[in-house]
Order: structure tokens, then C-alpha cells, then sequence
């Protein structure tokens, strides 16, 4: 019964969405492809911070590098869909060599390193300036159809990507590799010694917080076609995916969509009300919730199950 | 019968500390044995060395004909060694099932979730902990801790058993269970090595005793005869116990 009422509400949420590019003007269908871009980094994070339990700050690396690779290959001629997922075949990879290293490492020691990660490449993306332009960034080519086909065409693109991170994250924690990672979470040197291949989980883990990232982050790039350093290595990227899977609830895939849903209408309501202080309102909002629901929005949902 | 488990001289240095000096013990398959000593004597180091928490500064250890020292602690668990942890340590937020489930699915090659969690089911009901397999682990009482550990342990089907106190901290009545258990275990064939403080343990059921005392191996042999040995009893009691005692016969 809970099953069929859980993949009616499946079904429903797939039509609006298919349907909502349709029924909204642009400023809608805008604003519905920035929420899913935020599902992916959310969900995305979630392989790492809220299975694995590593507090990973590295998002905006692999949201910034996705989005270089993406445009450079596309300013050279690269077709778009060979871009994209060059570009995530690219971040996964940078994940995985990273990830071997940087994982040794544990809590705030490895936050603080992952954290650094976007900022090296930033001034990377900023010196080489041969390859990325430097700080007058990268303008992209633009497709040649009209401005509410664009929008509609990345739209469908960014739920493509959205449906594949739920889709593996659904996937993930249902087998092996999943209940390996709640095991590491809860207790890292246990894991190992009951036959836990710990450090091949973690850069599995790792690898995969990047790869749907990476994606995003070069359809991004052709999406608003000109990216700069400042704009895609900004280290909010790293900040709002972690707010989003704790507003929502760590640990399963509804926590992290829930979580990007609400932050999305959080961030553009305060933004009209609040003009000149919106980052502090939206800060303070953000404290309130995470201290009245510590366990995110889902344990609302919970509680009323067991009340 | 080649042995199951052997040390060959393996010592074992913290910076200047030497935990574990010039140790060379063997346990034949099926053994039951006994490491017994005072605090600090090196006891839980020799384990973390067997699982491969730590690499010996010297020395070898060979596990079923194989050279294990070196080798990370989810391989070793994965030839068969299974440990039971001092201080116990479940996956809190997980039900008892997971718990034992886990040792199942990554120690022992069960072929998924599922099959893991069947597998589980009969080591709790082993154990006597099937009625709280939904029971999240954070909630068990001590005692009911440490079979979750056994069972753990079991679950990864292994060849050779460490028990680091498994008694420690339980009431007598609790103990006499613990003991009919490992007897049971002992029926069956597996070898276990007891990491125990409490002498009436082991003299229950262990077939050789090995003693470790600042970090050396002072006495080996059947358990009536080790505890009259005067370098035991010197150990444990002080030399002018060891010398009331009088020599061994």
C-alpha cells in the first residue's frame, strides 16, 4: 500500500515536471532548472557526506572543473553531448586520484582539505590563462534556436542529470556499497575489521559525489554561456549542497531533493523581501531549522508516522 | 599438523616503548589457548598486530601457511581471522540485524543484502539476541553487546577467533553463558585464542595457556602447570608470593 502510494507520488511529481516547461514562462522554467542543478549537487553530496559521513567541502572543485572542461571543449568544436560527458568523465577521475589521498584524512582535518581543493584550482583556472581565458573567463557557443527552446532544452538536460544522481543514490544504498558506507560512517575502524575494503568504498564514494557534479557543472558552462573563476569555483557551491542534505535529512534520497526544493524557494523568497540584508535572513532562517529539526524536514514526517 | 596461527620472534615498538618483544607462539587448528597477563602486558597489541591494525616492527605472522604481517586488517579479516573487540564496538544507528549482517556480507562473500541478513539470523538466534534483531544496536545492555559481538565475529565465518575480554565487565551468571558459548564454538572446530583477565576463564576451557608479561612471552604450557610456574605467579602477585610459592614441581 505505502509502496503504491509512494510510486503514484512518483509518477505525479515525473508529470509536472515534464509538463512545467510547458505550463511556466521563463523566469519559471529558469528557476526549475537552477532547483534541479541544486538536487544534483545535493544528492551528489550525499554519496560522500551523508552515506560515508566525510564532510566533503569539495563540490565546488568538481562543479568548477566540470565547467571548464565543458567549455573548453566546446570552444574548440567539441559537440555538446561529448563536452558533457567528457567533462564528467574528466571530474570523476580528478575525484577518484584525489579522493585516494584526501580520504586518509578524517573530519575536520579532511573538510579543510577538500575545502582547499576548489581554491587551487581557481587560481589555476585563473593563471592558465592560454587555456581558460584567465579572469575574462570563457564565452561559449550559443545553440541557434530560439531563447524558450534553449530554456526548455537545458531544462530537460539538468532533469536528465537530476534523475541519474536519484537514480544511482537510490541504487547505491540499497546494495553492498551502500551498507559498506553506513558502516564506515558509523565506525571506520570496525568496517575494516569485518572485511571492509574502506579506503576503495570512500574513493568509490568520492568518485561518485563528483561525477554528476562534473556534469552539471558543464552544462552549466553551456547553459549561461560565459563562465569566469570567481563564478564557478565559488566556494557556495561547496556550502549550499551541505545545507541543503541537512534541511532536508541525511541519509536517503528524499533528505537531499527535499532539502534543495526548499532551499531554492527559501533563497528566492528572502532575496525579493530582504534586498540588502538577504544573506544574513537566509543565514539566520538556516540556523532556526537546523536547530528545531536537527534530523532535517523528514523526521516531520516521522514523527507524525509514530505519533 | 602445521599450525593455524603462528608469531615468529614479532616485537612491536611505540616510539620508545616496546609493547611486544621477541614473541614466537604457534596455535594448532581446533586449539583452544589462553593469553593471559597483567595490564599492559602486551595482550591487546598482540591482537591488533594478528588483525593488522598495526604492522610488527619485526618478526613474521602466518596465518593458514600465508604470511599475513603487512597485509590491511579487511584482508586478513577476509582469510578468516574475526576478532572480538575489548572495548565492544557496533555500528550504533543500525539495527542488531545490520550489525552482524555486515560481518556476513564483506568478511564472509555473502552474495548480497539479503542473503547476508539470513545468514545473521542464525547467529543471533546462536547467540540468544534473535528477539532484539530490529532493535537499533546503541539500545542493547552491556551483556547483550558483547554476544552481538560474538556474533559479529561468527558471521564472518571465521578459521580463528580472538576474544579480547569478552568477559570483562560481565556478572557471573552472565560469564557461565558466555563460557557454555565458546564451548559450544570449541565442539564445532574452530580454533580460539582467549585474551582473558579472569583466571577461572580460562582454566575452564582453555588446553594451553601463554603467558605475556612486559611484553614477553614468560611461560607456555597447560594451565595447571603455568599458574604454579614462580615467573607467573611473580608476575601477577609480586616475587615474595613467587617465593612462598615455592619452585614448580
Amino acid at each position: 500500500m505505502r509502496r503504491a502510494l509512494g510510486g503514484a507520488a512518483a509518477a505525479l511529481a515525473l508529470a509536472a515536471l515534464a509538463a512545467l516547461p510547458f505550463a511556466g514562462g521563463n523566469y519559471a522554467i529558469r528557476l526549475a532548472t537552477i532547483m534541479l542543478m541544486y538536487c544534483v549537487l545535493a544528492v551528489s553530496w550525499s554519496f560522500i557526506g551523508g552515506l560515508a559521513g566525510y564532510p566533503s567541502f569539495a563540490t565546488a572543485a568538481f562543479f568548477g572543473l566540470g565547467a571548464y572542461a565543458g567549455a573548453i571543449a566546446q570552444t574548440r568544436g567539441a559537440p555538446a553531448w561529448a563536452a558533457w560527458l567528457g567533462a564528467a568523465a574528466l571530474t570523476a577521475l580528478f575525484a577518484a586520484g584525489l579522493g585516494v589521498t584526501l580520504l586518509r584524512l578524517r573530519g575536520h582535518y579532511f573538510a579543510i582539505a577538500s575545502l582547499v581543493v576548489a581554491e587551487v584550482l581557481r587560481e589555476i583556472a585563473n593563471s592558465a590563462t592560454g587555456l581558460t581565458g584567465g579572469g575574462m573567463g570563457l564565452n561559449l557557443p550559443i545553440l541557434r534556436i530560439g531563447v524558450t527552446a534553449q530554456a526548455r532544452f537545458y531544462y530537460f538536460v539538468m532533469l536528465a542529470l537530476a534523475l541519474a544522481a536519484v537514480a544511482a543514490h537510490g541504487l547505491v544504498a540499497r546494495h553492498r556499497l551502500g551498507f559498506g558506507l553506513r558502516s564506515i560512517q558509523q565506525n571506520e575502524d570496525a568496517a575494516n575489521m569485518l572485511g571492509v575494503n574502506t579506503t576503495l568504498y570512500k574513493t568509490l564514494a568520492f568518485t561518485l559525489s563528483a561525477v554528476f557534479v562534473g556534469a552539471a557543472g558543464a552544462v552549466y558552462a553551456a547553459w549561461v554561456n560565459y563562465i569566469e573563476p570567481a563564478d564557478v569555483f565559488d566556494v557556495l557551491y561547496s556550502v549550499k549542497p551541505i545545507v541543503m542534505v541537512l534541511l532536508g535529512g541525511a541519509g536517503s534520497v528524499l533528505g537531499p531533493v527535499l532539502g534543495a526544493v526548499v532551499f531554492l524557494a527559501l533563497e528566492e523568497l528572502v532575496w525579493r523581501k530582504f534586498l540588502t540584508i538577504h544573506a544574513g535572513v537566509l543565514g539566520l532562517l538556516i540556523v532556526a531549522l537546523i536547530y528545531l529539526l536537527p534530523g532535517g524536514l523528514l523526521t516531520l514526517r516521522a514523527r507524525r508516522l509514530r505519533a | 599438523m602445521s599450525p593455524l596461527l603462528e608469531l615468529r620472534c614479532v616485537s612491536r615498538a611505540f616510539g620508545g616503548l616496546r609493547a611486544l618483544h621477541d614473541v614466537s607462539f604457534a596455535l594448532a587448528p581446533g586449539e583452544i589457548v589462553g593469553l593471559i597477563g597483567p595490564n599492559g602486558a602486551g595482550k591487546t597489541t598482540l591482537v591488533n598486530l594478528v588483525t593488522g591494525v598495526y604492522r610488527p616492527t619485526a618478526g613474521e605472522i602466518h596465518f593458514a601457511g600465508r604470511r599475513i604481517d603487512g597485509r590491511r586488517p579487511w584482508q586478513i579479516s577476509r582469510r578468516g581471522v574475526a576478532r572480538t573487540f575489548q572495548i565492544v564496538q557496533p555500528f550504533p544507528r543500525m539495527t542488531v540485524l545490520e550489525n552482524v549482517a555486515a560481518g556476513a556480507l564483506f568478511a564472509a562473500g555473502a552474495r548480497g543484502v539479503e542473503a547476508a541478513k539470513a545468514a545473521a539470523r542464525e547467529h543471533l538466534a546462536f547467540v540468544g539476541l534473535a528477539g532484539q534483531a530490529e532493535a537499533p544496536a546503541a539500545t542493547l545492555t552491556l551483556a547483550d553487546r558483547k554476544r552481538l559481538e560474538l556474533a559479529k565475529s561468527l558471521a564472518m565465518r571465521p578459521r580463528l577467533l580472538l576474544l579480547d575480554e569478552v568477559n570483562a565487565g560481565l556478572n557471573p551468571a552472565e560469564i557461565e553463558q558466555a563460557l557454555g558459548l565458546i564451548r559450544t564454538l570449541a565442539a564445532r572446530g574452530l580454533t580460539i585464542l582467549i585474551i582473558e583477565h579472569l583466571m577461572r576463564v580460562v582454566m575452564a576451557v582453555c588446553s594451553r595457556l601463554v603467558v605475556l608479561h612486559h611484553g614477553e612471552l614468560i611461560a607456555e604450557g597447560r594451565p595447571g602447570d603455568v599458574v604454579r610456574d614462580p615467573r607467573v605467579v611473580e608476575a601477577y602477585l609480586g616475587s615474595r608470593w613467587a617465593a612462598r610459592a615455592g619452585p614448580a614441581p
